[in-house]
């Protein structure tokens, strides 16, 4: 690391006392690079065991990496909690400004602990950080809104991030997420509901920097390199041209995409709600994170007349990305674009977690089809596929929770199952509502082992889709899975984001490292990769987790996949294999 | 590349999608990382999904910038716009306060104007066609 590099710093904020200090924390970031790496020995440090998710003592930490603010798609913010969804390792990752406006506040890491008694909303603006009341924005509809008052009471536009919850987060839904600039999230298991049980409703962080780099010459040619290689590869410009949502269509035609909870894996709609479809009505902007060339989000414009006068239209812009086409889309039986876009829309203004959200209506359409819930429950909602309509009421109940059944459901499906019934068909692994990926035997692996249950962890979907056709066993794809992952860790230390895998591979991680002042070859890279990988393991199990005690909602064996209708035993044979290899 | 008569266009804003790669490059002609001394900058026009504002000198034939500096530490460019004399220059700021657009960024470290010199290394770091570098007439 260059010495006048401020990465090391910490910034340690206390929401109880009202007070913060820096710490340089060297000895991390030397040793675990930055982002998940250092992320998770803080949460090591700040965490205590058995700690209540939504209790004052949770910490939140956000970290950055070596390479953000100096390489391109160096983009992301990882942050790491204990999640109030599944009670074990929370840790979720955003991009937007967040990454870039961390580390040119002088930062690489941020720890936000206690509880305030009164909402606040904290605005870092390099070393000067401010507690600023925030009672007026608690409550108020929609999260686009809260975005739009701080922006006008905040400095550093054009190079701020700010982040914020929405009800879904006040109202401790266990799956809000934390937005940031307007369309991008913290997503993932909760974060937001950490946030509302800290009364804390916006993070507002910028700043000016420079970065020092050692060897100027050859920063600014492993630069070009980079940055030629992303805007021209052909991964890059799938992102770029339709998006994620880019997905929707071969999946389907794979029958690998869940279809009204998984009832299915082939959707008669998909061309519907495709991102051919959506690129060619409705797409109003594209938009990237603070230093990504490739711009992969997507905006539709959605054009709705008002019904009480004429030639009276508004215009919403929604960003859409596969995962929410699948959730609210296939997932739900939705039908048509349009009505895809209101509910994606609706999820942003309360501020949950898309995909989680819905799985759960997901679950609970079929409980109520089956007669385990009926309107007493629902409170006389006809929850039906693809009536958006009421799916929408029914967002908004999870986050009112004006009665236990929308209580127990802005727990999970897995915790709704367990008080409902419904089980086998509560489509949720590790207590986190599942991707839209019904690829094979890797996809439900890596939800079942990822250190996060997200697909992300080892992205076992993209295996089962390269090993179709071809000779494999068992015990390869678990490995390749766990390499995957391992490799994964320093991606996300760095942190890059994961589209950019195939650029910054470990040769090249380590050669962009060099002009940087750092040590590390590719050997180096892959061990601290395996390390940091095993401490968010350790982590897990202190937390109760067991590789033992794994619930497997049935429904998954009974549609086929591209791979054939899986067993139970090959998922089994697969746990087993890892858990041998985890101890080695 | 660098040319005397040539000057950086906006040519389309709306292509534009807020990656600040350009803000970047910038800095990194100093062999540097982040943006402090970027003299191009990015912000949204009123939320993203309105999209962006370019800030950047325009080269002005006549620029106010150079009218109002007490020290002549600006002295005109051939193709529009001003060449900064770091030895000259005091640091008052009429500078910055006289340009309309906002495109005199500000070193804090040095207290001094941060003056684009028009020399196009940005362009080659904007994917999407925002920035050109053009001939003067």
């Amino acid at each position: 690391m260059h010495p006048k590099d401020t990465l090391s710093n910490v910034l340690y904020i206390d929401l109880t006392r009202k007070t913060y200090w820096v710490e340089n924390r060297k000895d991390l970031f030397e040793e675990y690079i930055g982002g998940a790496g250092v992320a998770i020995n803080l949460l090591r440090e700040e965490c205590p065991r058995g700690t209540d998710p939504l209790g004052p003592d949770n910490p939140i930490v956000f970290a950055v990496g070596p390479f953000t603010g100096l390489y391109p798609i160096a983009s992301k913010t990882v942050a790491m909690f204990k999640s109030p969804l599944t009670g074990n390792l929370g840790e979720s990752h955003a991009g937007g400004r967040s990454a870039i406006a961390i580390r040119m506040a002088g930062y690489g890491a941020i720890v936000i602990k206690g509880a305030s008694e009164k909402p606040v909303y904290i605005a870092i603006h390099g070393d000067k950080i401010f507690f600023r009341d925030a009672s007026a924005l608690w409550g108020i509809k929609s999260s686009l809104t809260v975005g739009r008052i701080i922006r006008e009471r905040e400095l550093g536009a054009g190079i701020r991030t700010i982040m914020r919850i929405g009800r879904a987060g006040e109202k401790l839904v266990r799956y809000a997420c934390v937005v940031t600039e307007t369309y991008r999230h913290f997503g993932r298991l909760g974060l937001g509901a950490v946030f509302g049980s800290k009364k804390l409703k916006a993070l507002v962080v910028s700043g000016r920097r420079t970065i020092p780099v050692s060897d100027k010459k050859g920063y600014r040619e492993v630069y070009k390199e980079l940055f030629d290689a992303m805007v021209k590869s052909p991964a890059m410009r799938k992102y770029h041209d339709l998006g994620t949502a880019a997905n929707v269509l071969p999946l389907n035609e794979l029958g690998a995409l869940p279809v009204k909870n998984l009832q299915a894996s082939k959707f008669e709609k998909a061309k519907e709600i495709s991102g051919e479809n959506l690129a060619e009505k409705y797409l109003g902007r594209r938009l990237a994170c603070a230093h990504c060339p490739v711009a992969c989000i997507h905006l539709a414009a959605l054009r709705e007349p008002y019904e009480d006068e004429p030639y009276f239209y508004k215009t919403t812009f929604i960003s859409y990305d596969y995962e929410l086409i699948y959730s609210l889309g296939s997932m739900l039986g939705v039908e048509n674009a349009e009505d895809l876009l209101k509910i994606l829309d609706e999820v942003e203004v309360l501020g949950l977690d898309g995909i989680s959200s819905g799985v759960a209506l997901a679950w609970a359409t079929e409980a109520f089809e089956r007669g385990l819930i009926g309107e007493e429950e629902t409170l006389g909602l006809k929850l039906r596929w693809g009536n958006v309509e009421t799916y929408i009421k029914a967002l908004r109940y999870i986050v009112a929770q004006p009665n236990e059944f929308y209580r127990v459901l802005a727990r999970g499906v897995d915790y709704a199952s367990r008080i409902y019934g419904g089980e086998e068909f509560a489509l949720a692994f590790g207590g986190n509502e599942m991707a839209g990926y019904h690829t094979g035997p890797t996809g439900y692996f890596g939800f079942l082992a990822g250190s996060r249950h997200s697909h992300l962890d080892m992205g076992g979907y993209s295996i089962d889709q390269k090993v179709l056709g071809k000779e494999f066993t068992i015990e390869e794809l678990v490995d390749r899975a766990l390499k995957e992952e391992e490799w994964r860790q320093i991606l996300s230390s760095l942190v890059v984001c994961f589209f950019a895998r195939g650029i910054y591979k470990p040769e090249m991680v380590a050669k962009a490292f060099k002009p940087l002042g750092w040590k590390l070859n590719v050997k180096d890279l892959e061990e601290k990769g395996k390390i940091i990988h095993r401490l968010k393991y350790e982590f897990k199990y202190r937390e109760g987790f067991s590789l033992d005690k794994l619930k497997i909602p049935k429904r998954i064996f009974e549609v086929p996949t591209p791979h054939g209708i899986l067993k139970e035993e090959t998922i089994k044979e697969m746990i087993e294999i890892f858990k041998k290899k985890l101890s080695t | 590349m660098a040319s005397k008569n040539k000057r950086l266009d906006i040519v389309d804003v709306d292509r534009c999608v807020g990656c600040l790669s350009c803000m970047f490059a910038c800095a990194r002609r100093f062999g540097e990382g982040g943006y402090d001394r970027s003299a191009i900058a990015i912000r949204s026009a009123a939320g993203v999904e309105r999209g962006f504002v370019v800030i950047v000198c325009r080269a002005c034939k006549d620029p106010p910038c150079a009218k109002v500096c007490p020290v002549g530490a600006l002295s005109l460019r051939k193709g529009g716009g001003v060449y900064l004399n770091p030895a000259k220059c005091i640091g008052c700021g009429f500078c910055r306060e006289a340009c309309p657009i906002g495109a005199v960024m500000w070193d804090d470290e040095l207290n001094k104007p941060i003056i684009c010199t028009q020399c196009g290394y940005c362009v080659n770091y904007c994917p999407h066609g925002v920035i050109e570098l053009v001939e003067v007439e």
